[in-house]
């Protein structure tokens, strides 16, 4: 059974379609990465998935039952990219506050939030106030908030903004361990690197569509552009062939693209017949980041608005 | 409803533990106590100028009739030895403070001639006690060439005070009491709707600038965040209001109010001072005696609870649009602060006439009657009119309940960007 499942969902604004027709599933314990460029639809898309918008069509089923944010929202933990806490309020209140919002006893919450803490290394935080954390601390301490009621579904919008590597890789192993004891996790980010560091599963969204939906190394298949990396050990006398065709040229180590009806073996071929010796020979698959761009260059910066005929 | 009283419970303690609060709370009484007792002190201590007057008194008036009325603390020095254009120009070197110039006056005319001389300006209460002292004078020379006593002269002196019975009761209205009450009534609620209602707009503001609201929203229902606020921020004035009146109580306790005894006040010969403050401070307590208690309070709480509730969603719902831009919040805040000021107004007004058609229109009226009515209720409003007051404001504010709901609910998760007032009316009214 499916963690979330999301079919055909659908909010339009009077000024452009934020969501138009999104659906995809998310299996537990899979870390599942949310991508588009700015003003995509992401944001609008969460809101429907946390309850604080209502979808204008569409459906979204949670564990297996349609979503009722009244009892579900207690499942899903949300750290949103507009990170917020009350400045003035002591931090340990503040997120026995938010544990109990998500509806844990008050006891249950003191467990819960002395446990993370503790965890976190912030048990002297208790009776500070948020307005005295640094920026990074203040994201950890969202970090905890966000996960303290052991939430079956994570949502998190560019969770290491404002973090420094230690504090990232805490977090980090924290996303890996969440979802190894089931928590189903969706990462919305735009740093391409994360994603493929973390994810096993990408959507990317443009214009309120989706317009890819694969695991992370199914999508780099998909975009391969047979190309290749050659290590050699001196200049080869030809690089002419018909199979292949040099796009780069580095010292002895040559980038080549095969051309279509080719295979690699006949790029070994085309060298082995030569007096050089080969070092090395792998396949460059293209980055998230150069997929991404490639399907989004050409569309605007910022989203025209456009008038949604609903 | 779990959720919702988590709300309450952060939002007023946040508020009862802040320094400020202890502070408001028990320093506002404790200034407006101070306030009186110099008030008293200054009445009682301070007392009269004393200063010293060299007087030329070519008519002969107050060298031969120097009737100084009791708090007349002044010394009138007569000189006779020296010239008025010498004395005019030396009077302070010879230790006078002013100089007063009596030219020989025709007393069958009206006096204008007398001139006062001083450094600068003159109070106005010594200046009228001077007037008097000559009055006084001027009379008795009038009395005197008119062949009439002093004491014939009071006798034919008429003194009306009149006295207002209003009700079917018979009751002794004492129309000053009724309308400071009210007054004190009227004026408070309006306090509350602007001093609470606008903290209720800070917090909003807060949660929206520091982007805690998506948070908040992603486990509670934008309803019941704005509502667990106003609700908590609620109890916080009615906390403060519970405090104030235990210590008045207190402080009453221990300064107990003079009860008189009206007899008293008829026998009142000799120290007419006394009798009078007595006398005014038993027509006090007859009067709040006769004030119908039981629907004052009755309605005060009635038109505290609706008037806050209708001004704080406002109030809510106008925090959720603005962006951090003060400016911008308080032109948003000023169509809201329009009525609650016009019903002070009219509240004003409705004292003084209570069942003038404007004050019968603003009593019932809901963004007015809170604070109306309150101005109104002490003079036998009819039944159905209060009825009609009361049920109005019930569903006016309900509606806007509903409608500031859906502003709140788009207005707290939107960053950076202006919203107008059409944006909000289609908000507002779109269905979801």
């Amino acid at each position: 059974m499916n963690r979330l499942e999301v079919k055909h969902l659908k909010k339009y604004y009077t000024s452009q379609k934020a969501v138009d027709d999104i659906s995809f599933s998310l299996a537990p314990g899979s870390i599942f990465g949310l991508l588009g460029p700015n003003g995509a639809g992401k944001t609008t898309l969460i809101r429907m998935i946390t309850g604080i918008l209502f979808p204008d069509d569409g459906q979204i089923i949670f564990n297996g039952q349609p979503f009722n944010p009244d009892n579900d929202v207690a499942y899903i933990g949300y750290m949103p990219e507009e990170k917020g806490l009350y400045k003035k309020m002591k931090i340990g209140d503040q997120a026995m506050y938010l544990a109990q919002l998500k509806g844990l006893s008050k006891a249950m919450a003191l467990e819960r939030v002395k446990h993370w803490f503790i965890k976190f290394e912030m048990q002297s935080w208790w009776n500070k106030k948020v307005e005295d954390l640094s920026k990074g601390m203040q994201q950890k301490l969202q970090f905890v908030t966000t996960v303290l009621n052991d939430p079956k579904l994570i949502i998190l919008d560019e969770p290491f903004s404002g973090l420094d590597p230690v504090n990232s890789n805490l977090i980090k192993d924290e996303i890996n361990q969440l979802a190894k004891n089931g928590s189903s996790i969706i990462f919305s980010t735009h740093r391409m690197e994360q994603v493929e560091e973390i994810c096993d599963h990408i959507i990317l969204v443009n214009k309120g569509q989706k317009i890819l939906d694969g695991s992370v190394t199914s999508v780099k298949q998909q975009f391969k552009e047979n190309i290749f990396s050659l290590g050699l050990d001196s200049d080869p006398a030809s690089t002419e062939s018909q199979a292949f065709e040099v796009i780069q040229v580095k010292g002895h180590q040559l980038i080549l693209r095969i051309k279509e009806g080719y295979k690699p073996n006949d790029v070994l071929h085309h060298f082995l017949q030569q007096p050089v010796g080969i070092n090395s020979f792998h396949e460059i698959l293209p980055s998230l980041s150069d997929i991404f761009i490639k399907l989004v260059e050409g569309t605007p910066l910022a989203r025209q608005f456009q008038t949604a005929n609903a | 409803m779990k959720k919702i009283l988590l709300v309450i419970q952060r939002e007023y303690l946040v508020r009862v533990r802040k320094k400020s609060f202890l502070l408001t709370t028990i320093g506002v009484p404790i200034l407006i106590i101070a306030f009186y007792a110099i008030m008293i002190a200054i009445g009682a201590s301070g007392g009269p100028e004393k200063n010293k007057i060299a007087v030329i008194d070519q008519a002969r008036l107050l060298s031969t009739n120097l009737e100084k009325s009791k708090s007349d603390a002044s010394e009138y020095v007569f000189i006779t030895d020296q010239p008025v254009d010498s004395l005019k120009l030396n009077y302070r070197k010879l230790g006078y403070d002013y100089f007063l110039y009596i030219p020989p006056i025709d007393i069958t005319q009206k006096v204008n001639n007398i001139q006062l001389y001083s450094k600068s300006t003159v109070s106005i209460s010594q200046k009228s006690k001077i007037e008097k002292a000559i009055n006084n004078a001027i009379e008795l020379r009038r009395l005197q060439s008119a062949n009439i006593t002093r004491e014939q002269y009071r006798s034919i002196k008429s003194d009306v005070s009149i006295e207002n019975i209003t009700g079917k009761e018979q009751k002794k209205g004492v129309a000053v009491v009724a309308t400071f009450v009210a007054f004190g009534c009227g004026m408070l609620i309006y306090v509350i709707m602007l001093i609470y209602g606008t903290m209720v707009m800070r917090g909003v503001m807060e949660e929206k600038i520091n982007r805690i609201a998506e948070v908040m929203v992603s486990s509670v229902k934008p309803f019941q965040l704005m509502m667990g606020k106003i609700i908590g921020i609620g109890a916080v004035g009615l906390t403060q209001f519970a405090i104030w009146i235990i210590l008045m109580a207190a402080i009453g306790f221990v300064l107990p109010f003079p009860s008189v005894d009206p007899g008293m006040m008829a026998q009142g010969g000799q120290a007419p001072g006394i009798a009078e403050s007595t006398s005014k401070l038993a027509l006090i307590g007859a009067g709040l005696k006769t004030l119908p208690w039981g629907l004052i309070i009755f309605c005060f709480i009635f038109y505290f609870i609706g008037g806050y509730l209708l001004y704080a969603s406002l109030f809510a719902a106008i925090g959720s649009v603005v962006s951090d831009d003060q400016n911008e919040a308080q032109a948003m805040v000023f169509p809201i602060m329009m009525p609650i000021v016009l019903g002070f107004v009219i509240m004003t007004k409705a004292i003084a006439e209570p069942n003038s058609s404007l004050a019968i229109f603003g009593s019932i009226f809901p963004l007015t009657s809170p604070v109306v009515m309150m101005g109104r209720i002490m003079y036998d409003v009819p039944v159905s009119e209060l009825i009609l007051s009361m049920v109005l404001l019930i569903l006016c504010f309900l509606f806007f309940g509903w409608l500031t709901a859906k502003i709140y609910r788009t207005g707290i998760l939107l960053y950076g960007k202006k919203v107008t007032w059409k944006e909000m009316m289609r908000w507002a009214f779109r269905n979801n």
